[in-house]
């Protein structure tokens, strides 16, 4: 079939069958290979992308489920000019990723809760981020990374 | 990456046209609606299907509303959907914060209650709690409608007693009195619940005593279970109900049977059920409306 989605903000086309799962089109047909897939059982968050702004495990969505649908990936947070997405620069100025691995999908997870909640407390995000597992850096420096996150997203808004 | 299998999906336009499709396809087509469940079963080859019908397509199947005494939520309606929807934490606050809890956030946002009830994975939460409030389902086949309680629903592990070409098209939950109070507590270790334990009650006019109570234990065997027994122990002054907790756990426990498995043994659960009933009862009875 014929696939008609707005990925990263662009209007795009691919053709795959009614099997293929949403994170082996963005990887093998796409060549987007920054969504990352661990668990495959929808445990581990690692292939969290947003659809139509909500996270879902690309590693158990169909592809067909992104039809007439805007996906965002890792891949279109930065800019054209290569300036990162404020919860990208947190991450990195937290130190909240040792082997990065489980990043696009923290990150992702994070832009779909800022969105919704600018200004979440501690609880908030532990609860949001619950599904999304990070085997060795450790919690503390990716709460820190949400928390600086949702600080520059305000500063840019003022 | 784990590859599916080959399928062809299809897109009813109404209920009618779901079913018809599914009565043609027989065992090799199955209703798909979020694939939170399914779609895993299928990836690790444990069911196989040539046909997949996208019950999405059918309208007005997520509505939320209420009508005729009832909160009726529609069998694709997501968790997140059921969580956010303020009608539902107008009159059921205790069915939002349990499904605020179920799975993680993305499970959440593709995962459809009517989905979550027809797959009946034992180790679920939304069964348990719809049990306990009296929900029932409403299921609608070619030729005739049905209501059915969810213990009848619900036939055993991963086993709905629906027919091939009938849907879920609902659920619907008795609106609940003012002096109703209710309590969903889980335990969990593993990504899914080791134990759901549901409690609802209905108190006299002085609040002092309990004048009906259901109670719910789900997770530890193949299906969410109630004991009349139990129930039985959980009616009268708080003060005595709260002398016989002890005795209302052993009686779920006993109609539950716990088996022994990855989540622990049963000697273990039949311990769980005796704490969370307490808890369950505490927190039931804290609250001022459920």
């Amino acid at each position: 079939m014929k696939l008609s989605l707005k990925l990263n903000g662009r209007p795009t086309e691919v053709e795959c069958g009614a099997e293929e799962i949403l994170a082996e089109v963005l990887r093998n047909r796409l060549n987007l290979t920054g969504t990352k897939v661990s668990c495959e059982v929808q445990v581990c968050g690692a292939c969290t992308v947003l659809v139509d702004g909500l996270p879902v495990s690309a590693c158990t969505t169909l592809a067909y489920e992104a039809r007439d649908r805007s996906v965002l990936t890792i891949e279109g947070l930065a800019q054209a000019d290569g300036s990162l997405h404020p919860i990208q620069q947190a991450f990195i100025d937290e130190f909240a990723f040792q082997c990065g691995f489980c990043t696009p999908g923290m990150i992702m997870a994070t832009k779909a809760l800022l969105d919704e909640n600018p200004n979440p407390t501690d609880d908030e995000i532990i609860h949001h981020m619950d599904g999304n597992i990070c085997r060795c850096t450790g919690y503390v420096p990716i709460l820190k990374a949400i928390k600086r996150a949702s600080r520059s997203l305000k500063e840019k808004r003022k | 990456m784990m590859p599916l299998r080959r399928f062809t999906i299809h897109q009813p336009r109404n209920l009618k046209e779901a079913s018809e499709m599914l009565a043609q396809f027989g065992e090799k087509g199955r209703l798909y609606a979020g694939g939170t469940e399914l779609l895993l079963a299928m990836k690790h080859d444990l069911l196989r299907y040539e046909h997949l019908v996208d019950v999405k397509t059918a309208s007005g199947l997520d509505r939320i509303e209420r009508k005729d005494f009832a909160l009726h939520i529609g069998g694709i309606a997501t968790h997140r959907a059921i969580e956010n929807s303020p009608l539902v934490r107008e009159h059921f606050p205790v069915i939002c914060e349990m499904e605020r809890n179920v799975a993680n956030v993305r499970v959440r946002a593709a995962g459809t209650l009517g989905g979550n009830l027809c797959f009946g994975e034992p180790h679920s939460d939304p069964a348990n709690l719809l049990l306990a409030l009296n929900a029932k389902a409403r299921v609608r086949g070619r030729s005739e409608d049905r209501v059915l309680a969810m213990d009848e629903l619900i036939a055993g592990a991963y086993e709905t007693s629906l027919a091939p070409d009938e849907i879920l098209t609902g659920v619907e939950i008795p609106l609940a009195p003012k002096s109703q109070k209710a309590a969903y507590l889980k335990f969990q270790i593993h990504e899914r619940p080791t134990l759901g334990v549901a409690l609802v009650l209905e108190l006299d006019e002085s609040g002092r005593a309990i004048t009906k109570a259901r109670a719910v234990v789900g997770c530890v065997s193949p299906k969410p279970c109630r004991s009349e027994k139990a129930e039985a122990l959980l009616v009268g002054e708080r003060e005595n109900v709260e002398k016989q907790l002890p005795e209302a756990a052993k009686a779920l426990a006993d109609a539950a049977q716990p088996v022994d498995d990855l989540e622990g043994s049963a000697e273990y659960k039949r311990h769980l059920i005796g704490v969370f009933l307490r808890r369950a009862f505490a927190k039931a009875l804290s609250k001022p409306v459920a």
